[in-house]
């Protein structure tokens, strides 16, 4: 990294993460979608599949395009946000949330869950069939939110590959469903579309969670796989944005392979189920 | 050669025994990190930490996101790819499969190639499928050291084979010997901390 101090045009190419910095910098400039402290790591795998998808070059050409041309900028954010999940993954966390959350959230008369990154869909439809199984979903509001409309839109149609729903329907069993999950979509060609009657209470809504405030006060944050791709400032500001959205007593959920060990944040929480990274907000 | 700063390794069918005999020639002082991608069924319960922790002096955890890369072997959790940050952490992702595989040998080895340039060693272990050789590539690319493992002692040498025939290898040995010359960067990366 003898490089690092190497200004942007001195003859020889500069080195890869300063390039895609750079690209980070003028997506922001131009757009604000702020990407600058997302992890490195998988940012920078990210640019690489964009640029090879995409047809440029180099990371120079990536940035010309997407600095004259709004649409390619839509093309790449497709590449830097886009998550994979399934219905149901990590079963044995959406049962420790049945059996040890779903008491807790019957003590307030009225809900509202935020799952913000919602990405595709998957973390909503799977949390929506679980409040409906319990008999909560009448009485709660889910704002499912995202930075990416595309996504959104992916999330608030809730079609999914036919290939995908095998292994969604053996996490629902595992996960302790009580019927069976074909009795919330309806299959047609090569998709299934989950049922309206999930969604009728969801709040689907543009959020970003670098760049914008609390909205609400929600009794439940269901952020699972999502801290993995921020470095640990942004983490921090994000779990602050939680702390201040919960009310006491409300609950948190990470994914099972995030911590709060390494936030200050840390303090705000005490374990529910401390394996499964679920967490109850406390007054400090 | 230079003693690399991560020795990153990876392997599918096959390559638990293999692992488990080179991280258990190492002492518990080891002072270099090694950080490994098996290809594992998606199970919840991953016992692969013990199995491979209970032979060997060395400590052998599952990485989460943000562990710090220090003494003794970080294992990828299944369903998860594993990267390596340039600050010496971990990271996780929830990419795509590549290849099938989540997670990756591919992914990590071009995490550590981008992050630590010449000063990683890959090693590419036994296994049925051609996962790591891209990433052996690279990390041969940003002038870093790859090994492999001899595809005559591997139980599955389709691997070693892919790696061998894509980027050629610094050593072909049988995992004794890898083990063996590992610890011979032990005196030179102890005293550079």
């Amino acid at each position: 990294m003898t490089r690092a101090g190497t200004p942007w045009h001195d003859g020889g190419e500069p080195p890869f993460d300063q390039q895609v910095r750079h690209l980070l910098d003028v997506v922001y400039e131009r757009y604000q979608y702020d990407f600058r402290d997302y992890a490195p790591a998988s940012i920078h795998r990210r640019v690489r599949q964009a640029l090879s998808d995409l047809r440029c070059e180099s990371v120079a050409d990536l940035e010309d395009a997407v600095r004259h041309d709004a649409g390619m900028l839509s093309r790449l954010l497709q590449y830097l946000t886009i998550q994979v999940s399934d219905l149901f993954r990590d079963p044995e966390f959406w049962l420790a949330l049945r059996l040890q959350v779903v008491p807790l959230l019957r003590t307030w008369p009225s809900l509202k869950l935020w799952i913000p990154g919602v990405a595709g869909g998957e973390e909503l439809y799977a949390m929506a069939i679980l409040l409906s199984e319990e008999g909560l979903l009448d009485r709660t509001v889910i704002y499912a939110t995202d930075m990416n409309r595309e996504a959104l839109k992916a999330a608030e149609a809730g079609v999914y590959p036919l290939a995908r729903l095998a292994g969604f329907s053996r996490n629902y069993q595992r996960a302790g469903g009580t019927r069976s999950l074909s009795e919330y979509y309806t299959a047609a060609y090569d998709s299934a579309r989950f049922s309206r009657t999930l969604t009728g209470q969801v709040v689907f809504a543009d959020h970003d969670l670098v760049t914008d405030s609390v909205f609400s006060e929600v009794q439940l944050i269901s952020c699972r796989n999502v801290l993995i791709y921020f470095t640990p400032a942004l983490q921090n500001r994000v779990l602050q944005l939680f702390s201040d959205s919960l009310v006491n007593g409300g609950v948190l959920c990470l994914g099972t392979k995030e911590t709060l060990q390494f936030s200050p944040r840390a303090v705000d929480y005490q374990p529910i189920d401390a394996r499964y990274r679920i967490f109850r907000r406390v007054q400090r | 050669m230079t003693a690399p700063k991560v020795i990153v390794i990876g392997g599918s069918a096959g390559a638990l025994e293999p692992l488990t005999t080179i991280a258990a020639a190492l002492p518990a002082s080891f002072p270099i990190p090694l950080v490994a991608v098996l290809h594992i069924p998606d199970d919840f319960e991953n016992t692969l930490p013990e199995t491979i922790g209970r032979r060997c002096t060395i400590p052998v955890q599952e990485g989460m996101h943000g562990t710090r890369l220090s003494c003794g072997l970080i294992l990828a959790p299944p369903n998860y790819h594993l990267l390596l940050e340039a600050d010496g952490t971990v990271a996780l992702s929830l990419d795509a499969p590549v290849g099938y595989s989540r997670p990756s040998i591919d992914v990590l080895f071009e995490s550590a190639a981008l992050a630590y340039g010449a000063r990683v060693l890959g090693i590419v272990l036994s296994g049925a499928n051609d996962d790591g050789a891209r990433g052996l590539a690279a990390i041969r690319q940003a002038g870093g050291t790859v090994w492999v493992q001899d595809p005559q002692t591997a139980s599955a040498a389709y691997m070693p084979d892919a790696a061998l025939r894509l980027v050629g290898a610094d050593r072909v040995a049988p995992p004794r010997e890898i083990g063996t010359a590992l610890l011979a960067f032990a005196p030179e990366a102890a005293r550079n901390g």
